[in-house]
Protein backbone atom coordinates (compact mmCIF):
# COMPACT_ATOMS: atom_id res chain seq x y z
CA UNK A 1 0.00 0.00 0.00
CA UNK A 2 1.15 3.50 -0.54
CA UNK A 3 2.35 4.71 2.67
CA UNK A 4 0.90 8.02 4.17
CA UNK A 5 4.09 10.05 3.94
CA UNK A 6 3.99 10.04 0.09
CA UNK A 7 0.45 11.29 0.52
CA UNK A 8 1.70 14.02 3.05
CA UNK A 9 4.49 14.61 0.96
CA UNK A 10 2.03 15.11 -2.14
CA UNK A 11 0.40 18.13 -0.53
CA UNK A 12 3.31 19.80 0.74
CA UNK A 13 4.89 20.14 -2.81
CA UNK A 14 0.99 21.08 -3.23
CA UNK A 15 1.32 23.73 -0.42
CA UNK A 16 4.55 25.01 -1.23
CA UNK A 17 4.08 25.76 -5.67
CA UNK A 18 0.26 27.82 -3.99
CA UNK A 19 2.58 29.61 -1.65
CA UNK A 20 4.89 30.45 -4.41
CA UNK A 21 1.98 31.22 -6.75
CA UNK A 22 0.60 33.24 -3.86
CA UNK A 23 3.62 34.96 -2.65
CA UNK A 24 5.14 36.12 -6.60
CA UNK A 25 1.96 36.39 -9.30
CA UNK A 26 0.72 39.90 -9.52
CA UNK A 27 -2.45 39.14 -10.71
CA UNK A 28 -5.03 38.90 -8.01
CA UNK A 29 -6.87 36.03 -10.20
CA UNK A 30 -3.56 34.03 -10.49
CA UNK A 31 -3.26 34.73 -6.53
CA UNK A 32 -6.77 33.43 -5.77
CA UNK A 33 -5.92 30.59 -7.74
CA UNK A 34 -2.74 29.67 -6.06
CA UNK A 35 -4.75 29.92 -2.49
CA UNK A 36 -7.11 27.20 -3.97
CA UNK A 37 -3.81 24.88 -4.64
CA UNK A 38 -2.95 25.69 -0.85
CA UNK A 39 -6.52 24.59 0.37
CA UNK A 40 -6.11 21.29 -1.67
CA UNK A 41 -3.39 20.74 -0.25
CA UNK A 42 -4.99 21.02 3.24
CA UNK A 43 -7.59 18.64 2.02
CA UNK A 44 -5.24 16.12 1.09
CA UNK A 45 -4.02 16.00 4.42
CA UNK A 46 -7.28 16.28 6.39
CA UNK A 47 -8.39 13.34 4.18
CA UNK A 48 -4.46 11.31 4.20
CA UNK A 49 -4.98 11.91 8.20
CA UNK A 50 -8.29 10.20 8.58
CA UNK A 51 -7.40 7.11 6.16
CA UNK A 52 -4.60 6.33 8.06
CA UNK A 53 -5.57 7.66 11.69
CA UNK A 54 -8.95 7.31 12.74
CA UNK A 55 -9.86 5.55 15.59
CA UNK A 56 -12.25 3.11 14.50
CA UNK A 57 -14.79 2.50 16.54
CA UNK A 58 -17.81 1.32 14.76
CA UNK A 59 -17.76 -1.95 17.13
CA UNK A 60 -19.44 0.30 19.70
CA UNK A 61 -22.19 1.43 17.52
CA UNK A 62 -23.08 1.33 13.71
CA UNK A 63 -22.76 5.37 13.54
CA UNK A 64 -20.06 6.81 15.10
CA UNK A 65 -16.69 5.61 12.97
CA UNK A 66 -14.67 8.74 13.62
CA UNK A 67 -15.88 10.99 10.48
CA UNK A 68 -14.09 13.92 11.68
CA UNK A 69 -11.29 14.11 8.60
CA UNK A 70 -13.73 14.07 5.93
CA UNK A 71 -16.19 16.33 7.60
CA UNK A 72 -14.16 19.36 8.32
CA UNK A 73 -12.71 18.50 4.55
CA UNK A 74 -16.13 18.90 3.42
CA UNK A 75 -16.07 22.56 5.49
CA UNK A 76 -13.01 23.26 3.55
CA UNK A 77 -14.62 22.93 0.71
CA UNK A 78 -17.46 25.20 1.90
CA UNK A 79 -14.54 28.10 3.31
CA UNK A 80 -12.91 27.77 -0.42
CA UNK A 81 -16.27 28.02 -2.20
CA UNK A 82 -16.96 31.21 -0.29
CA UNK A 83 -13.64 32.60 -0.15
CA UNK A 84 -13.61 32.52 -4.30
CA UNK A 85 -16.95 33.92 -4.12
CA UNK A 86 -16.21 37.33 -1.88
CA UNK A 87 -12.35 37.41 -3.56
CA UNK A 88 -13.34 37.35 -7.08
CA UNK A 89 -16.14 40.20 -6.32
CA UNK A 90 -13.69 42.53 -4.68
CA UNK A 91 -11.28 41.78 -7.87
CA UNK A 92 -14.37 42.70 -10.43
CA UNK A 93 -15.11 45.77 -8.05
CA UNK A 94 -11.07 46.96 -8.09
CA UNK A 95 -11.30 46.27 -11.89
CA UNK A 96 -13.93 48.61 -12.33
CA UNK A 97 -12.58 51.21 -10.04
CA UNK A 98 -8.80 50.91 -11.61
CA UNK A 99 -9.23 49.43 -14.47
CA UNK A 100 -6.61 46.85 -13.10
CA UNK A 101 -6.18 43.86 -11.30
CA UNK A 102 -2.60 43.60 -10.52
CA UNK A 103 -2.04 42.96 -6.98
CA UNK A 104 0.23 45.41 -6.12
CA UNK A 105 -1.68 48.46 -7.67
CA UNK A 106 -4.33 48.16 -4.83
CA UNK A 107 -2.29 50.83 -2.49
CA UNK A 108 -4.91 53.05 -1.58
CA UNK A 109 -4.41 52.20 2.05
CA UNK A 110 -0.54 52.42 2.01
CA UNK A 111 0.48 55.13 4.60
CA UNK B 1 -3.11 -8.64 -2.66
CA UNK B 2 0.43 -8.20 -4.44
CA UNK B 3 -1.70 -7.05 -7.70
CA UNK B 4 -3.77 -4.72 -5.82
CA UNK B 5 -0.45 -2.98 -4.36
CA UNK B 6 1.24 -2.64 -7.79
CA UNK B 7 -2.00 -1.00 -9.96
CA UNK B 8 -2.58 1.17 -6.35
CA UNK B 9 1.02 2.30 -6.62
CA UNK B 10 0.57 3.00 -10.64
CA UNK B 11 -2.36 4.97 -9.74
CA UNK B 12 -1.03 6.84 -7.29
CA UNK B 13 1.69 7.59 -9.79
CA UNK B 14 -0.08 9.43 -12.40
CA UNK B 15 -2.08 10.98 -9.73
CA UNK B 16 0.84 12.49 -8.66
CA UNK B 17 2.35 13.79 -11.92
CA UNK B 18 -1.39 15.54 -12.79
CA UNK B 19 -1.75 16.97 -9.57
CA UNK B 20 2.43 18.27 -9.41
CA UNK B 21 2.59 19.13 -12.61
CA UNK B 22 -0.85 20.70 -12.95
CA UNK B 23 -0.04 22.60 -10.10
CA UNK B 24 3.38 24.02 -11.17
CA UNK B 25 1.87 25.10 -14.59
CA UNK B 26 -0.84 27.11 -12.43
CA UNK B 27 1.46 29.52 -11.15
CA UNK B 28 4.35 29.27 -14.38
CA UNK B 29 2.09 30.11 -17.04
CA UNK B 30 2.07 33.42 -18.37
CA UNK B 31 -1.28 33.27 -19.98
CA UNK B 32 -3.93 33.42 -16.81
CA UNK B 33 -6.50 31.79 -18.90
CA UNK B 34 -4.31 28.73 -19.79
CA UNK B 35 -2.97 28.68 -15.78
CA UNK B 36 -7.01 28.44 -14.70
CA UNK B 37 -7.26 25.21 -17.12
CA UNK B 38 -4.52 23.91 -15.72
CA UNK B 39 -5.86 24.44 -12.44
CA UNK B 40 -8.49 22.36 -13.36
CA UNK B 41 -5.95 19.36 -14.14
CA UNK B 42 -4.33 19.48 -10.64
CA UNK B 43 -7.62 19.55 -8.84
CA UNK B 44 -8.56 16.31 -11.06
CA UNK B 45 -5.63 14.89 -9.62
CA UNK B 46 -6.28 15.64 -6.18
CA UNK B 47 -10.27 13.88 -6.66
CA UNK B 48 -8.04 11.15 -8.03
CA UNK B 49 -5.94 11.06 -5.01
CA UNK B 50 -8.91 11.40 -2.92
CA UNK B 51 -10.61 8.25 -4.73
CA UNK B 52 -7.47 5.98 -3.63
CA UNK B 53 -7.93 7.40 0.07
CA UNK B 54 -11.43 5.54 -0.12
CA UNK B 55 -13.37 9.23 0.26
CA UNK B 56 -15.24 8.45 -2.68
CA UNK B 57 -17.95 11.08 -1.79
CA UNK B 58 -15.09 13.94 -1.46
CA UNK B 59 -14.03 13.16 -4.75
CA UNK B 60 -17.50 13.57 -6.51
CA UNK B 61 -17.74 17.08 -4.12
CA UNK B 62 -14.47 18.15 -5.49
CA UNK B 63 -15.11 17.38 -9.11
CA UNK B 64 -18.90 19.42 -9.05
CA UNK B 65 -18.02 22.45 -6.67
CA UNK B 66 -14.20 22.73 -7.04
CA UNK B 67 -14.18 22.09 -10.69
CA UNK B 68 -17.32 22.79 -11.69
CA UNK B 69 -17.62 26.04 -9.85
CA UNK B 70 -15.08 27.51 -8.16
CA UNK B 71 -12.78 27.16 -11.74
CA UNK B 72 -15.89 28.34 -13.49
CA UNK B 73 -15.92 31.61 -11.68
CA UNK B 74 -12.42 31.64 -11.60
CA UNK B 75 -12.38 31.56 -15.45
CA UNK B 76 -15.68 34.27 -15.19
CA UNK B 77 -13.84 36.89 -13.11
CA UNK B 78 -10.55 36.09 -16.28
CA UNK B 79 -12.80 37.13 -19.11
CA UNK B 80 -14.77 40.10 -17.05
CA UNK B 81 -10.92 41.47 -16.63
CA UNK B 82 -9.69 40.84 -20.01
CA UNK B 83 -7.51 43.37 -20.65
CA UNK B 84 -4.68 42.19 -18.77
CA UNK B 85 -4.48 39.08 -20.80
CA UNK B 86 -1.53 41.05 -22.50
CA UNK B 87 0.27 41.51 -19.75
CA UNK B 88 3.66 40.28 -19.91
CA UNK B 89 5.32 40.34 -16.36
CA UNK B 90 3.37 37.38 -14.47
CA UNK B 91 5.21 37.47 -11.47
CA UNK B 92 6.33 40.28 -9.57
CA UNK B 93 10.11 41.53 -8.29
CA UNK B 94 10.06 39.49 -5.26
CA UNK B 95 9.61 36.53 -6.89
CA UNK B 96 12.28 34.92 -5.92
CA UNK B 97 12.43 35.57 -2.30
CA UNK B 98 8.79 33.81 -2.85
CA UNK B 99 10.45 30.69 -3.99
CA UNK B 100 12.99 30.64 -1.81
CA UNK B 101 10.00 30.96 1.29
CA UNK B 102 8.33 27.93 -0.25
CA UNK B 103 11.20 26.09 -1.18
CA UNK B 104 12.48 26.37 2.50
CA UNK B 105 8.92 25.57 3.52
CA UNK B 106 9.15 22.51 1.71
CA UNK B 107 12.30 21.16 2.61
CA UNK B 108 11.37 21.99 6.70
CA UNK B 109 8.14 19.99 6.34
CA UNK B 110 10.07 17.00 4.20
CA UNK B 111 12.35 16.76 7.18
CA UNK B 112 9.73 16.99 9.52
CA UNK B 113 7.63 14.15 7.71
CA UNK B 114 10.85 12.08 7.19
CA UNK B 115 11.88 12.61 10.86
CA UNK B 116 8.39 11.06 11.59
CA UNK B 117 7.58 8.49 9.30
CA UNK B 118 11.12 6.73 10.89
CA UNK B 119 12.21 4.91 13.02
CA UNK B 120 11.22 2.07 15.27
CA UNK B 121 8.04 3.41 16.29
CA UNK B 122 7.17 5.71 13.44
CA UNK B 123 4.57 8.46 14.37
CA UNK B 124 2.97 7.98 10.90
CA UNK B 125 1.28 4.91 10.06
CA UNK B 126 2.52 2.80 7.24
CA UNK B 127 -0.89 0.93 6.59
CA UNK B 128 -4.34 2.57 6.51
CA UNK B 129 -6.79 1.67 8.42
CA UNK B 130 -7.50 -2.30 7.75
CA UNK B 131 -11.29 -2.56 9.22
CA UNK B 132 -12.49 0.16 7.31
CA UNK B 133 -16.34 0.48 7.13
CA UNK B 134 -17.75 -0.18 3.49
CA UNK B 135 -20.42 2.51 4.05
CA UNK B 136 -18.61 5.40 5.12
CA UNK B 137 -20.59 7.59 2.33
CA UNK B 138 -23.17 6.81 4.61
CA UNK B 139 -21.25 7.30 7.86
CA UNK B 140 -20.59 10.71 7.04
CA UNK B 141 -23.59 11.92 5.84
CA UNK B 142 -25.48 10.79 9.00
CA UNK B 143 -22.26 12.30 10.90
CA UNK B 144 -23.12 15.69 9.21
CA UNK B 145 -26.59 16.07 10.78
CA UNK B 146 -26.08 13.83 14.10
CA UNK B 147 -26.76 16.55 16.73
CA UNK B 148 -24.11 15.08 18.11
CA UNK B 149 -21.30 15.59 15.86
CA UNK B 150 -21.87 17.68 13.51
CA UNK B 151 -24.79 19.18 12.61
CA UNK B 152 -24.22 22.72 14.12
CA UNK B 153 -20.96 23.26 12.17
CA UNK B 154 -23.23 22.00 8.52
CA UNK B 155 -25.85 24.40 9.64
CA UNK B 156 -23.14 27.65 10.54
CA UNK B 157 -21.53 26.42 6.84
CA UNK B 158 -24.63 27.05 5.23
CA UNK B 159 -25.07 30.40 6.83
CA UNK B 160 -21.40 31.27 6.15
CA UNK B 161 -22.10 30.78 2.11
CA UNK B 162 -24.83 32.37 2.27
CA UNK B 163 -23.65 35.60 3.80
CA UNK B 164 -20.66 35.22 1.22
CA UNK B 165 -23.14 34.66 -1.60
CA UNK B 166 -24.93 38.28 -0.79
CA UNK B 167 -21.70 39.86 -0.31
CA UNK B 168 -20.44 38.93 -3.01
CA UNK B 169 -23.32 40.08 -4.84
CA UNK B 170 -23.17 43.48 -3.07
CA UNK B 171 -19.46 44.23 -3.94
CA UNK B 172 -19.51 43.47 -7.48
CA UNK B 173 -22.75 45.52 -8.21
CA UNK B 174 -22.55 48.09 -10.68
CA UNK B 175 -23.88 50.96 -8.49
CA UNK B 176 -22.02 49.86 -5.40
Amino acid sequence: MVPQTAYLIIAAILFCVGLYGALARRNAVSILMAVELMLNAVNLNLVTFWRFNTPNNDSTNGLKIGMAGQAFAAFVFVIAAAETAVGLALIIAMYRARQTVVAESADSLRG
Amino acid sequence: MQTIDWVQWLAFGILTLITVGGALAVVIDRNIFHSALWLLVSLFGVAGLFVLLNAPFLAAVQVLVYMGAIVILIIFAVMLTRRLMGITESVNSQWWIGALVSIVAFLVIALVLAQAGSGSAPLLARDPIATLSNRTVADFGAALVDPAQYALPFELASLLLTGAMIGAIVIAREDA
